[in-house]
């Protein structure tokens, strides 16, 4: 009889990657589910159009049974939560392709990126369709009317919309310094991309993260915190220039950013001193970016920026090895 | 009462603890045949006495310390040597042993001998019989107690940490030394209190073993200063630096010895080895051993022969469950996987554990996902992040200012990684290779 021999330890917490990467897929249904709820099934197609996207070429360049490790999921789910409701189907597609292609393969699959592959995916469509992804349909109306050009055919020339395209609360308060209530950015009923409404929901789902310990707490509290110090700092300087601390954090993707992109575990740091440090770069980037910058959101640019640096960071913030207090 | 006493980090494996916590320890039958290896303690092995053919009796002396840091062998039961040679090792090589055909109808009562009555004796007598019964830490490093007990006269310690913890899961062994010979325990802390010359002896216990805790409190003799602190029950509680952090608040500097903050840490399975010397007069011939897992039919607690090969060990519990995939000895976070059941019970053997297919967790490795759990569970603060990726590209030399060197391969970083990256396991290969190259470069430079 024979005996297996493997190296200590031998036991395991029962974690897996896998299993946390599923569980995120899993926290991220119910704002799904919000989505769909204020936007109708058009929601739901988006979805799956960038999903499919982003497990294509994981399924063919990626490593073998790639897609089954759920990250591919996430990020096409993540990609389609920045995108409008009314964005043509291929071009969701596409970016979820373009995030997993660019944003992780070239790197060398899983765990290797830089930057988050769905926010990539995202800067590339706003890249490439500017318009397509400012056009913001109204929320309510008849629940099961598409929203947009759902079905446009890929790169025929974009006809001028005929749906009715409302402001989002940012460019409401950028270009027309007008407010909108707390209440309806805390319950999603304005308009905005299909992740960005629904504050409370992904407060929710984050928190049941972070309680099993696939989220760093500590990102989405730096981010939120920075954002509202300097958010803060300047309405107390003008306010009637600066729009106050609450509806910069409930506003636009904020939120959606913190909780879900910037905690994205490949590309944030893995000490708790970078953690802070990070959240504290994307929350004064976003403030910087909408407040000085031509755009009306920030939250993307500003977690990009912010990954680039991460190796920076963790360089930086390594924790103390024990017994090295008095030496130099 | 104080505030919670811990260190920072650390993991918390399932104990599992239950299926030989509550078992008393009781005496196994002598095996056919023991086999004693040379090497059973940090240090130099020992060197051989016998030779095939000399008839030995339980407790002679059968190989001598070579040098201080060493200690002599004795046989652990009567019969005749069999052989001097190469045999499995308990750390998964072969290595030289002596074994011993054991006498089958022997009554194995030791030769009559003289029990030293250590009041007489001064703490350098008593040091030097410690080293001559051969007595190693038997928490599983096997550092010879001796050389723990005689301090250079530079450093000034303050007192006694007695390990009490048994932080790694299954095993009862040191639970069932304190619940069983709670006298014995601490006439062996007044022994080395004496040896030290310190005042003061602080005894720490996990919280999860009431009993031990309560059985050492009653036996407490009212003149020495004796402390029993219970400690949170965390992996791992046991390890020195994290024991001495939590007892006392010290930190061991980086590259230290606890000798460097005023303490000296011994296991109480040694505490009552000692002890047991100066009651019998017999040096170490055996030592309890927790046999678990769901893979052994029989779990136990056993006063087992050193030197009694796992087969007779296993056979004495029952045998093996037709599930067992896996036999380790010691505790199942740094415990060594064993490929031969000849492989013989040695000093620093704490426990052996049979783990069955569904115990022992094999599971697919995935890339890092930098999550930093390891970094969360580092007792030591590394980062086995960083360092595993550093190791795997074959970088040895930028892990050294990383600290490698404080890694104590602890398992805590492996046990949480949801990648399952062997991380200890890197770390211990990269250890070796740095050393490899430490040896071989001063030698190639001559030429
Ligand atoms: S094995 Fe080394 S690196 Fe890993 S947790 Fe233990 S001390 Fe830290
Ligand atoms: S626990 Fe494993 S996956 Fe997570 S950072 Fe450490 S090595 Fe990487």
């Amino acid at each position: 009889m024979s005996y297996v021999v493997t190296a200590s330890p031998h036991l395991h917490s029962g974690d897996s990657t896998p299993r946390i990467m599923w569980n995120v897929v899993l926290s991220l249904v119910p704002v799904v589910a919000a989505a769909a709820w204020f936007f109708g099934p058009t929601a739901l197609l988006v979805v799956l159009a960038s999903v499919a996207g982003a497990l294509l070429p994981e399924r063919i360049w990626g490593r073998r049974s790639a897609t089954r490790d759920g990250s591919a999921a996430i990020t096409g789910i993540l990609l389609a939560l920045t995108l409008p409701p009314g964005i043509p189907l291929w071009m969701a597609f596409l970016g979820g392709a373009f995030g997993i292609i660019f944003g992780k393969l070239v790197f060398g699959g899983l765990g290797q990126n830089v930057f988050n592959p769905a926010l990539l995916g995202r800067a590339f469509l706003q890249a490439a369709f500017p318009v397509a992804i400012t056009t913001w349909p109204v929320a309510g109306g008849p629940w099961w009317g598409l929203r947009g050009d759902t079905f446009a055919i890929p790169f025929a020339s974009p006809q001028p919309l005929d749906t009715v395209t409302a402001a989002t609360p940012l460019g409401l308060m950028k270009f027309e310094h007008k407010g909108t209530p707390l209440w309806d950015l805390m319950l999603g009923t304005t308009g905005g991309s299909l992740g960005e409404t629904a504050a409370l929901v992904i407060l929710l789902c984050g928190g049941y993260l972070a309680l099993r310990n696939y989220l760093n707490w500590r990102i989405p509290a730096s981010i939120f915190l920075s954002v509202a110090i300097f958010s803060g700092v300047l309405h107390l300087l003008d306010a009637s220039r600066y729009p106050g601390p609450l509806f910069m954090i409930f506003s636009g993707g904020v939120v959606l950013g913190a909780v879900f992109m910037a905690t994205d575990m490949v590309t944030s740091p893995v000490t708790h001193g970078g953690c802070y440090v990070f959240g504290a770069g994307i929350g004064l980037l976003v403030v910087a970016i909408r407040v000085w910058g031509g755009l009306a959101e920030g939250v993307m640019y500003a977690i990009l920026l912010m990954n680039a640096v991460v190796p920076s960071i963790n360089r930086i913030t390594q924790p103390r090895v024990f017994g090295t207090r008095e030496a130099a | 009462m104080r505030a919670l006493l811990r260190f920072r980090h650390g993991v918390h494996p399932p104990e599992r603890k239950e299926r030989t916590a509550a078992l008393e320890t009781r005496r196994m039958p002598y095996p056919p045949e023991v086999v004693l290896p040379l090497r059973q303690h940090a240090g130099k092995p020992a060197i051989p006495l016998v030779k095939a053919g000399d008839r030995v009796e339980r407790g002679d002396k059968i190989a001598a310390a070579d040098g201080y840091v060493s200690v002599p062998i004795h046989a652990s039961a009567t019969g005749t040597v069999a052989a001097v040679g190469l045999w499995p090792h308990p750390d998964g090589s072969y290595d030289q042993a002596i074994r011993i055909a054991v006498e089958p109808w022997s009554a194995q009562a030791a030769r009559p001998r003289l029990v030293p009555e250590w009041r007489g004796l001064s703490p350098r007598e008593i040091v030097a019989a410690v080293q001559e019964a051969g007595v190693v830490g038997l928490g599983g490093a096997a550092f010879p107690t001796h050389v723990k007990l005689s301090p250079p006269k530079d450093k000034r310690i303050e007192a006694l940490v007695v390990n009490g913890c048994e932080c790694e899961p299954y095993l009862t062994t040191d639970h069932r030394t304190m619940a069983d010979f709670p006298d014995r325990v601490l006439l062996g802390v007044r022994l080395m209190m004496k040896c030290l010359g310190v005042p003061k002896a602080l005894f720490g216990i996990e919280r999860n073993k009431p009993d031990a805790i309560e059985a050492i409190r009653r036996a407490l003799p009212g003149d020495i200063d004796v402390e029993v602190l219970p400690l949170t029950v965390k992996y791992p509680q046991g390890a020195e630096k994290m024991l001495i952090q939590a007892l006392t608040g010290r930190e061991v500097p980086s590259g230290k010895l606890p000798l460097d903050v005023g303490v000296v840490v011994q296991n109480v399975a040694s505490v009552a080895t000692i002890a047991e010397v100066f009651e019998t007069g017999l040096p170490l011939v055996e030592r309890i051993v927790t046999v678990s897992g769901n893979g052994v039919r029989k779990p136990a607690n056993l006063i087992v022969p050193v030197g009694t090969k796992l087969r007779d060990l296993l056979d004495a519990c029952g045998g093996l469950s037709d599930d067992a995939s896996e036999i380790v000895s010691g505790g199942p976070m740094m415990g060594v996987s064993q490929r031969d059941l000849e492989t013989p019970v040695s000093k620093g053997t704490t426990g052996i554990l049979v783990l069955t297919e569904a115990e022992a967790q094999r599971n697919r490795t995935y890339p890092c996902i930098r999550c930093g759990h390891c970094l969360d569970a580092c007792p030591v603060f590394l980062n086995p992040q960083l360092l595993g990726s550093l190791a795997l590209k074959a970088r040895y030399g930028e892990m050294e200012p990383l600290h490698l060197r404080d890694c104590m391969l602890c398992g805590c970083c492996s046990y949480v990684c949801p990648s399952h990256i062997p991380l200890s396991q890197i770390f211990a290969a990269a250890k070796t290779a740095i050393r490899k190259a430490k040896t071989t470069e001063p030698a190639k430079a001559p030429a």
